[in-house]
């Protein structure tokens, strides 16, 4: 069974390199010849996937790292430490994709350090960019104690030891800034946005959003991680993270509908438009097939079940990112489709980023022992639950 | 120095195009395209036909810009003559001043390796010296004219009183997205003439100004929120563990 898999495996280097190398010159035609080289961005569609995808959804899916590191080390759920490493470190990648996005998205990247010297306060993206560079740099040394534990630096490791609650707080409070400041973002175009996106209270669906898609991204991941990594996170703690999930979706859906009812937009959901069939899309994937899934006891407790919840949260995600960056500008952005450059370079960010989380997870100590003395717990007999595949 | 402004009155004019040309040339676009009906990087001003009518876009030049308050280098300024202006060695290409326009002015030079926004700068070094704008400056019928936002529109409500059953009633940029330095004055609604008609009547960068002034409350509450829990649940950890401890101890002798 195992060989099997491996043997199906064996493909995926190849398709890897040929889509870096691939990316890789399609990245010196755009600093060659400009954005418009390898994009279908126009002066009426001046954002598009990358932003939607690597920025925006980068960002979203990373906050399982602000999530989890509270969780455990502010609200003391202890239980769930032997995944809080690895949050953190798919979280720091997820920033890095993030300004990788942006090297190749923004028209000027040598210009992007302006943003420390030229100050602007009522600019969202001030703030964002501000949060961002200050957030990655905390990821970095809530993950440093890994490295430090690798390489035996007990002094550092002690030095890390009682500072990181203050750490995880700072690291907190970034997050809640720029997560929804990334909605804030969208706030000042009333007129350009279609009514089922457009929302003076972005920034309040943006934050609910992407806790959401941050703790499905800990069950996609440490799905991923049985896989690739041969490592098993105990079941029971992937369901106590499905918990919180269909809390966040719950919360999420309730205002999501209504702040779409108190703006009176709700005519539009059955509404005969280019935009309703999105919509749908993105409401079905992000909040009824995730919630009806893992409601029902049966699916949950399957691993398969947990996975495909998660991924639909995970994709429903970035449906809505897409929707609100394309979808509802398509009234003025003269039909806007992404180019297949577009997807690539999107698909390969990601896929570096799934390579690079992997490196680093054969080589560093990102999964924390389960100490069964100390955690097991009442849930020891729940844990082994047959793996059907 | 006091705010100057564009009155365009749509209805004078004939559609001949010299605007375009003096444009192109006092801003030295590309000599292609002067017929184009698309703001872009060599059209900082362009002539669309409308309902058999010639309409003039160009830049706003809003009284509380979106593009000003969106960059997050401050590339883009709003000079006290009322020209909103951009500088190219600060901007890093985000272009959220292309996305966040009310009007859709801004654009940028997509096939360049090192590309500007490009947009009409109200030609702001000859009205500082009180002369007109160069489109002003080429209009043989005075459908563009130059001046003082006051007078222009002083002049606009004037011809509106005289020729009523000619005007539209309003003056097109008088409350648009919080008042325009460009003005219209038009026979039908703007929205018939390609303009969109959800355009707010205020500035639209109250909305995100709102939500960032929350910025310091969110992080004192948060602090305080996060804080606290700590406090409280780190207070049951150790309360938990002495009362183990207790309970251990307590265990060889069994009063109590």
């Amino acid at each position: 069974m195992i060989k099997q898999l491996k043997s199906l495996l064996k493909p995926w280097p190849i398709i890897a390199a040929i889509l870096l190398i691939t990316s890789f010159v399609v990245a010196i035609q755009r600093y060659t010849y400009g954005l418009g080289a390898v994009t279908n961005l126009t002066d009426q569609s001046a954002w598009g996937l990358w932003i939607a995808i690597d920025i925006l959804g980068g960002v979203g899916l990373a906050a399982g790292g602000f999530v989890m590191a509270t969780m455990v080390y502010v609200f003391r759920l202890k239980k769930f430490k032997p995944i809080v490493r690895m949050s953190i470190l798919t979280a720091f990648l997820g920033y890095m994709i993030f300004v990788a996005g942006l090297l190749i998205e923004v028209g000027k990247p040598w210009n992007m350090w302006h943003c420390i010297i030229y100050w602007n306060i009522h600019s969202p993206l001030f703030e964002v960019a501000w949060c961002v560079m200050l957030y990655s740099t905390v990821l970095f040394l809530e993950f440093s104690q890994v490295i430090f534990e690798k390489f035996g630096w007990t002094k550092l490791q002690n030095i890390f030891h009682k500072v990181s609650v203050p750490l995880i707080i700072i690291g907190a409070l970034l997050s809640t800034l720029h997560q929804s400041t990334l909605g804030t973002l969208f706030t000042v175009m009333p007129s350009r946005m279609y009514p089922l996106w457009y929302s003076p209270i972005l920034p309040i669906l943006f934050f609910f959003s992407c806790i959401a898609a941050g703790l499905a991204m800990v069950i996609f991941e440490s799905s991923l991680s049985k896989r690739f990594l041969q490592h098993e996170t105990p079941q029971h703690l992937l369901l106590s993270v499905s918990r919180g999930l269909v809390l966040f979706l719950g919360i999420f859906a309730v205002i999501r509908f209504a702040d779409l009812s108190t703006r009176g937009a709700l005519g539009l959901l059955f509404a005969n438009a280019y935009e309703t069939p999105f919509f749908w899309i993105e409401i079905f994937l992000f909040i009824f097939i995730p919630i009806a899934l893992l409601l029902n006891k049966r699916i949950r407790s399957t691993p398969r079940g947990l996975f495909i919840a998660s991924l639909c949260v995970v994709l429903g995600f970035l449906m809505h990112r897409v929707n609100v960056v394309t979808t509802a500008f398509a009234r003025v952005n003269g039909g806007y489709f992404p180019s297949w450059q577009e997807f690539l370079i999107s698909i390969s960010f990601i896929t570096a980023g799934f390579i690079i989380v992997g490196l680093i997870a054969r080589n560093f100590p990102v999964f924390e022992k389960v100490e069964p003395a100390a955690e097991g717990e009442e849930e020891e007999g729940y844990v082994k639950i047959g793996w059907s595949v | 120095m006091t705010q100057k402004g564009l009155l365009l009155d749509v209805t004078t004019c004939i559609g001949c195009g010299k605007c375009v040309l003096a444009c192109k040339q006092k801003n030295h676009l590309p000599s292609e395209g002067l017929n184009d009906d698309k703001l872009s990087y060599r059209n900082f001003t362009v002539l669309q036909k409308k309902d058999g009518q010639f309409v003039r876009k160009l830049c706003m030049h809003c009284e509380h810009p979106s593009c000003v308050a969106v960059c997050l280098v401050g590339a883009l300024t709003k000079l006290e003559s009322g020209a909103v202006v951009y500088d190219a060695d600060k901007c890093m290409g985000c272009r959220y001043c292309i996305v966040a326009c009310p009007f859709e002015v801004p654009t940028f030079e997509w096939n360049e390796w090192n590309p500007s926004v490009r947009k009409c700068n109200l030609c702001y070094d000859l009205i500082e010296k009180g002369l007109p704008t160069a489109c002003s400056q080429a209009c043989p019928t005075g459908a563009t004219i130059t001046g003082n936002r006051e007078d222009l529109i002083a002049i606009a409500e004037a011809r509106i009183r005289k020729n009523a059953e000619k005007y539209q009633s309003k003056i097109f940029g008088l409350f648009e997205a919080g008042g325009t330095s460009v003005l219209y004055l038009s026979a039908v609604s703007l929205d018939k003439l390609g303009f969109s008609k959800d355009i707010p009547k205020t500035a639209t960068p109250e909305i995100p100004w709102r939500i960032l002034q929350q910025v310091p409350n969110v992080l004192l509450l948060g602090a305080v929120f996060l804080g606290g829990s700590y406090w409280l649940f780190k207070r049951r950890e150790e309360v938990a563990k002495i009362e183990a401890e207790m309970k251990d101890s307590a265990g060889g002798d069994s009063h109590d």
